[in-house]
């Protein structure tokens, strides 16, 4: 169908279309005739259409193996967050004093998503942040004249690096102590990613007050995440999951599950410093 | 403290060959793993020690033919780009 109604024109085109045009005269009526060769032209339209079907096709390649290795629906569901829930998040994370209920709402079996549960960790937030951080980063080291395009690649890198050391070592822990809890990786990442708020609020008050307002900020926010990661990983470590074990508990005693808990929180406020004193002096 | 890419793959290729070479009869029966007394607890607390003991010999099993391939990649590198 798309070639029986071209073809009378195709075949009239055709024959300036293969005129050598190098004749001034030629190209303007070619031009015209041109436009409507691309689509009126068999060739093209042939070309066109294999080309679509081999993306197509590269495409769904490339998504059933990036399905293979993490699955893209337990991604998603990180990042189905709405505004609401955004500044809700941020109020809690930086003054979590107030907020009551810290228990993840389900819904039959399945964690509810962002946008019904304040409760529930996203990923939205720590990628943002962790941007922002870069480039607050990248300001910061402009404003003191010691500002190189190296460094922001250097502070991105460094960050990337201890978010990942942190969660391996989490998970190697929980591993080891047999500690049966339901934190996925992506659940330790986005816990894992929550300081960057804390780290940018320091950097902020420290450009903006000095180095007193930098540790006066440093401290607000290493007690409010300290409280914030206790109280939430308290409610996924500390509740066994005993569904199917007998008496005798599964896994690690209570007492583990603390320290492990208390370890994590204690670990933020010193990578926060670690990664912010360079910045502020 | 600042972690180039080049040094984070340099500690992960270094951690597994670490923990690959840890030879079975040699080292780790004195140690007290065993290939015959793996298996003693099945209940739901396999304890520290068994668990340390499955993570090497999973680590093992699964890394040895990757690492082979990752560390003569990384000699002929180093060979030729010093």
């Amino acid at each position: 169908m798309l070639f029986d109604d071209t073809s009378t024109s195709a075949m009239s085109a055709q024959g300036s279309y293969y005129t050598p045009g190098y004749n001034v005269a030629g190209p303007p009526t070619d031009a015209r005739g041109g436009v409507n060769n691309l689509f009126s032209d068999p060739m093209a339209n042939a070309a066109v259409m294999y080309g679509s079907s081999l993306a197509n096709q590269g495409k769904d390649m490339v998504n059933k193996e990036i399905s293979r290795f993490m699955s893209v629906n337990k991604l998603k569901y990180f990042f189905a967050v709405d505004t609401r829930y955004v500044l809700k998040k941020l109020m809690i994370l930086m003054f979590p004093y107030t907020h009551q209920d810290w228990e993840v709402r389900y819904h039959r079996d399945t964690p509810l998503t962002p946008r019904q549960d304040v409760n529930a960790p996203d990923l939205y937030i720590p990628t943002m942040a962790f941007i922002t951080y870069i480039l607050l980063a990248g300001t910061a080291l402009g404003i003191q004249k010691r500002f190189s395009p190296e460094v922001l690649g250097l502070c991105a890198s460094t960050a990337l690096a201890w978010v990942l050391i942190e969660v391996l070592v989490m998970l190697l822990t929980l591993y080891l102590l047999t500690v049966h809890s339901d934190l996925s990786a992506f659940d330790l990442v986005a816990y894992s990613g929550y300081k960057y708020v804390g780290m940018i609020f320091s950097v902020l008050c420290g450009l903006l007050f000095g180095s007193d307002g930098y540790f006066a900020a440093l401290a607000w926010s290493s007690c409010a995440l300290m409280f914030f990661i206790v109280r939430s990983l308290k409610m996924k470590i500390l509740t066994s999951l005993a569904s199917d074990s007998i008496s005798t508990g599964s896994g690690a005693r209570p007492q583990v599950r603390m320290y492990i808990t208390v370890a994590a929180a204690i670990f933020q406020p010193l990578i926060i410093y670690w990664l912010t004193s360079h910045l502020v002096r | 403290m600042a972690f180039t890419l080049y040094s984070l793959i340099q500690t992960a290729i270094l951690c597994t060959n670490a923990i690959a070479v840890l030879h079975e009869e040699r080292f780790l029966s004195k140690i007290g793993s065993g290939v015959d007394q793996g298996v003693t607890g099945f209940g739901d607390d396999p304890g520290i020690k068994s668990q340390v003991l499955n993570l090497i010999r999973s680590v093992r099993t699964i890394m040895r033919v990757p690492l082979i391939i990752v560390n003569s990649v990384s000699i002929v590198l180093l060979l030729l780009f010093g």
